[in-house]
């Protein structure tokens, strides 16, 4: 039965991924690739790594794609203008295609396999978010560690990359305010009546 | 017939060509160029993840929880890159990006 659905979400994921190649609007692009990851999360939930599908949906759908869509819809770009000559790359775009699909199927069939004959992904754990988390936070903490500075980095470089500090635009300046002295800011006049000052 | 290895390592192969094929069929518009990268760091995912459970070991999902992050990060930088580019130049088109050309 399982082998069913396989059939049926891995068409959802080739099309998909067809689609996102192939779509003239970008937009149209970033949601076959939303489709693409979900119906990946689902290929991942069959074999029962329901961790990393759920990383999937949450990572790939809620933050990578999203960004995506930000990015398309920001930047005021004519895509038709963009799209246009694309048709003289196809050939040379199969012929690279086939290439790396003959190369894969080469490795595989030749290449040498192993057994591959157990389900379960994680013996002696109940589920399998808990036996990644036995693993992830005693043998691969230093990996753990070093994916937590490479999103810290990123983060840095994407915030240092776009930040642009415009002339035109009021800032609050805490240290001007807060080193203000009243003789900078008030100023007593004893005007004569009848006169103003 | 069971669902097997050489299933998800199929689709993972499909994905993968389709990846690179879209890198060379939309060779101007760079913001299908990452999509496309994102779709090949998916099918390593995959690749990954069948392999961790088929053989019987956890620690292919640690690697494809890695590439998950790499694929996050990159995804994030690229894109700053793309929009300061187009603030720059005002266009996104791969071909222009030819100023050091001698």
């Amino acid at each position: 039965m399982a082998v069913y659905a396989f059939y049926l979400i891995a068409l959802v994921v080739l099309v998909s991924a067809l689609s996102v190649i192939m779509a003239r609007n970008p937009v149209h692009s970033v949601l076959w690739l939303i489709l693409a990851f979900f119906s990946s999360a689902g290929l991942l939930v069959l074999i029962g790594a329901e961790f990393l599908a759920m990383l999937l949906v949450v990572v790939y759908v809620g933050a990578v794609a999203v960004l995506f869509l930000f990015v398309v819809m920001m930047l005021d770009v004519d895509f038709v203008e963009l799209k246009q000559g694309t048709l003289r790359y196809w050939p040379f775009a199969v012929l690279v295609g086939v290439i790396f699909a003959a190369e894969i199927v080469l490795a595989t069939v030749f290449g040498t396999t192993t057994n591959a004959s157990t389900f379960d992904a994680s013996p002696g754990a109940a589920t399998n978010t808990e036996a990644i988390g036995k693993v992830m936070y005693t043998q691969y903490l230093l990996l753990f560690q070093m994916a937590g500075i490479i999103l810290l980095v990123a983060m840095i470089g994407a915030i240092v990359l776009t930040l642009r500090h415009r002339p035109e635009t009021k800032r609050q300046n805490i240290a001007k305010q807060t080193s203000r002295r009243r003789s900078d800011a008030v100023e007593l006049k004893d005007p004569t009546p009848g006169q103003g000052i | 017939m069971d669902l097997g290895l050489s299933h998800y390592l199929a689709v993972s192969a499909a994905l993968f060509t389709i990846g690179v094929v879209g890198i060379f069929v939309n060779r101007k518009n760079i913001i299908v160029i990452l999509m496309a990268i994102e779709l090949i760091l998916l099918s390593v995912n995959l690749n990954l993840v069948a392999f961790s459970v088929f053989n019987g070991t956890i620690t292919g999902q640690i690697f494809a929880m890695l590439v998950l992050t790499v694929a996050a990060a990159e995804a994030a930088v690229g894109l700053a890159v793309l929009v300061v580019y187009f603030r720059n130049r005002g266009d996104i088109s791969v071909e222009s990006v030819d100023l050091m050309k001698g």
